[in-house]
């Protein structure tokens, strides 16, 4: 039976990798961000390497108007349906600090745009009663920190939001991956030094596949941001105020 | 764009460069970057010398365009960004019947890269050099992109393929794979026992693909033994190839002391039977096998290692074998050692290959093998011969001018495309080759 994904954030390096996986694995595409031109170069790609079928469509995580076509693109499809969340966006916090404008579009990127997405989509997966969804959160919605926490809480936000998702979608067959990467390599992260435990998109990429095939609810990536976060998590608020981790 | 300082190195670990580098993952963003301030474009940096470097500069690292735009199943003919690597192609369309025409020793290299240096495989004696299978690429020239071709502009064609990156960040490529039967290759290894058979063994090979390893240690009546192999491609079930590993730190000195030296490649070269063997591989094994260890460059040690790559016309047989009796008594030898007949084929002004035989050897990088590199960097002009200056960092100015006969209508295009010498790099001041003489 034919399969489809459909990519929110598609241009972003890890959905781009993960794109030409599913590709290679013989399911198509639909291909949802902003840059069409990128959208297209893709697609191509997608198709090249063994996608059946790879469209594009413009969405805006900020302008909910703009979530139509790509439904409209998923309904028009047979067989099962998947979806893979990878928006998001991470202005500096000093940033933020000074203009407190910025916290609604991070929200809107990390949390409420994808949210309203994926409860758009949802009934069309369980009519079907299959599909699986990926939604790609972060290690940093694990806890409030210095750094980065209005990002943090955008995605801790959609963490609950998964959670919730997973609850009513799996009693209709359809599962939900909550993915927690740790800082990747993208483009995102370029310059920005000394990052701990680095991973290549392709390893983020291969871990999401596996835990989409094995219906894992949580994952993290790379494995060791696992054990990392459970002790970060651990550490009692009155110690954890005081520390820059 | 953001830039990110960095000290990086070639393969060879051994010249070092502190710049700043782009990476950019939208296609447009090199178009932004060379309007603003334009900068070489690098790849997975595969060149053992300083050709991928740029020392207080800056680069663009083209390694994240990396999209096949198009793909004529009927053909073969494909459309890729520049930062494609050729192993990645090799993975995504061996599987359907299709390959790369021209892989070179590591599946790690770009499209761009190859298109730069111009590479060439173990297919070169028949199907010529990368260059030459390339009918168009996409150049991102002062006014904006430009679809370059032989018909279009043959001389900044002939610039560009092998031409170092010096006209500017190439975008995208089109050539056409070549039709295989499968992913599976068919090799045949022969021991070889002294380099008297070696070279008529290599003559007279009709190999679609052929390559010589050959025991630089060996000396005396086994001097330039070895072993030939030789491929086609097939169909089959083979176990797929292993998952690479990795080498955590560098190797400590005497790893790589001529006595283990010698006692490894003596145990390699007696692995293949007296009579010959013939066996299935998965086809990364043949074209790639050292991509199955990912850091074999740090087995040379924190200093890092040269490789001496040459090629000698035909009737300069003599001048290799006395080089590799120099190389086998100076006893600096590594394992890694090729021997290779080549065809004529090259595409371009700067282009390596040549008709004739090509010698390739890894020394770990110290003043003796510095000494040695240009004894033989000598005997190589004087046979009328080249080095790859995709190896090199060590040669002298005034050889290269000499073996590159066309170095004055490369650089004729060059001053006319780049006159700021915006694109220059390491090895481009290291050899003068901006300068006419």
């Amino acid at each position: 039976m034919s399969e489809t994904w459909i990519i929110l954030g598609a241009t972003s390096t890890i959905a781009r990798v993960f794109a030409r996986k599913v590709s290679e694995s013989g399911k198509s595409v639909i291909l949802a961000g902003r840059d069409l031109d990128e959208l297209e170069r893709s697609a191509a790609d997608c198709k090249s390497r063994g996608a059946p079928d790879a469209k594009t469509v413009a969405i805006d995580a900020r302008n909910i108007e703009s979530f139509e076509a790509g439904l409209a693109l998923a309904r028009a499809t047979s067989g099962t349906v998947n979806a893979a969340v990878f928006v998001g966006s991470m202005p500096p916090q000093e940033e933020i600090d000074e203009n407190p404008d910025l916290i609604e579009g991070t929200i809107a990127d990390s949390f409420t745009g994808p949210a309203q997405f994926l409860t758009m989509l949802a009934p069309l997966l369980e009519d079907r009663g299959s599909g699986t969804i990926v939604g790609v959160g972060s290690v940093a919605g694990d806890r409030g920190r210095l750094g980065n926490y209005v990002y943090g809480a955008a995605k801790s936000g959609f963490h609950t939001y998964l959670s919730g998702l997973r609850n009513r979608l799996g009693r209709s067959g359809v599962h939900v991956v909550t993915v927690k990467p740790g800082t990747v390599d993208t483009a995102m992260t370029w310059g920005m030094d000394a990052l701990p435990f680095l991973a290549q998109p392709e390893k983020v990429a291969d871990d999401i596949l596996r835990a989409v095939s094995k219906r894992r609810n949580t994952l993290y990536t790379p494995m060791i941001w696992w054990p990392v976060m459970t002790i970060i998590k651990s550490i009692p608020e009155a110690i954890f105020k005081k520390l820059k981790i | 764009m953001r830039w990110k300082d960095s000290t990086y190195t070639g393969w060879g670990r051994f010249h070092q460069a502190t710049g700043s580098l782009a990476r950019p993952e939208r296609a447009d963003h090199v178009q932004q970057i060379t309007a603003d301030d334009p900068a070489p474009a690098i790849g997975m940096r595969r060149s053992y010398g300083d050709a991928c470097l740029n020392h207080q500069g800056r680069a663009i690292d083209m390694t994240r365009l990396d999209r096949v735009l198009e793909f004529d199943a009927e053909t073969g003919m494909i459309h890729v960004e520049a930062g494609a690597q050729i192993g990645d192609l090799l993975h995504s369309f061996a599987p359907r019947g299709w390959l790369p025409p021209v892989m070179p020793g590591t599946g790690f290299a770009t499209i761009g890269g190859g298109i730069a240096m111009d590479v060439h495989g173990k297919n070169h004696h028949g199907t010529g050099s990368f260059g030459q299978h390339v009918t168009e690429f996409t150049l991102m020239t002062p006014k904006g992109p430009k679809v370059i071709s032989p018909d279009t502009d043959e001389a900044l064609f002939k610039a560009t393929v092998g031409g170092l990156g010096q006209t500017g960040p190439i975008l995208s490529a089109r050539f056409p794979l070549l039709k295989a039967k499968g992913d599976v290759m068919v090799v045949t290894e022969r021991r070889v026992d002294n380099w008297a058979d070696f070279i008529p063994l290599l003559d007279n090979s009709d190999a679609t693909y052929s390559v010589g390893w050959i025991d630089a240690t060996a000396r005396g009546r086994s001097l330039g033994r070895g072993i030939l192999e030789e491929a086609e491609t097939g169909g089959g079930l083979v176990k797929a190839a292993r998952r690479a590993k990795k080498i955590p730190f560098n190797t400590p000195g005497f790893a790589l002391s001529p006595a283990i030296v010698r006692m490894f490649n003596a145990s390699y070269w007696r692995r293949v039977p007296h009579s010959g063997r013939t066996s299935v591989k998965p086809i990364d094994d043949f074209f790639f096998p050292l991509d199955k260890i990912h850091d074999w460059n740090k087995l040379y040690g924190k200093r890092g290692f040269h490789q001496f790559q040459c090629v000698v016309p035909l009737e300069a047989v003599d001048a290799l074998r006395t080089m590799l009796v120099n190389i086998a008594n100076s006893g600096l030898a590594s394992p890694l050692a090729v021997l290779k007949r080549m065809g004529p084929g090259r595409g371009g002004y700067m282009s390596f290959p040549m008709e004739g035989y090509t010698l390739a050897v890894d020394f770990r990088a110290n003043r003796h093998a510095e000494k040695l590199v240009a004894e033989l960097e000598s005997m190589t002009c004087d046979a009328k011969g080249r080095i790859y200056l995709a190896k090199d960092g060590l040669a002298a100015s005034t050889h290269i001018r000499a073996m590159y006969p066309e170095h004055a209508s490369w650089l004729e295009q060059i001053k006319k495309i780049d006159p700021e010498g915006s694109y220059s790099t390491d090895l481009i001041r290291r050899l003068n080759l901006r300068d006419a003489t």
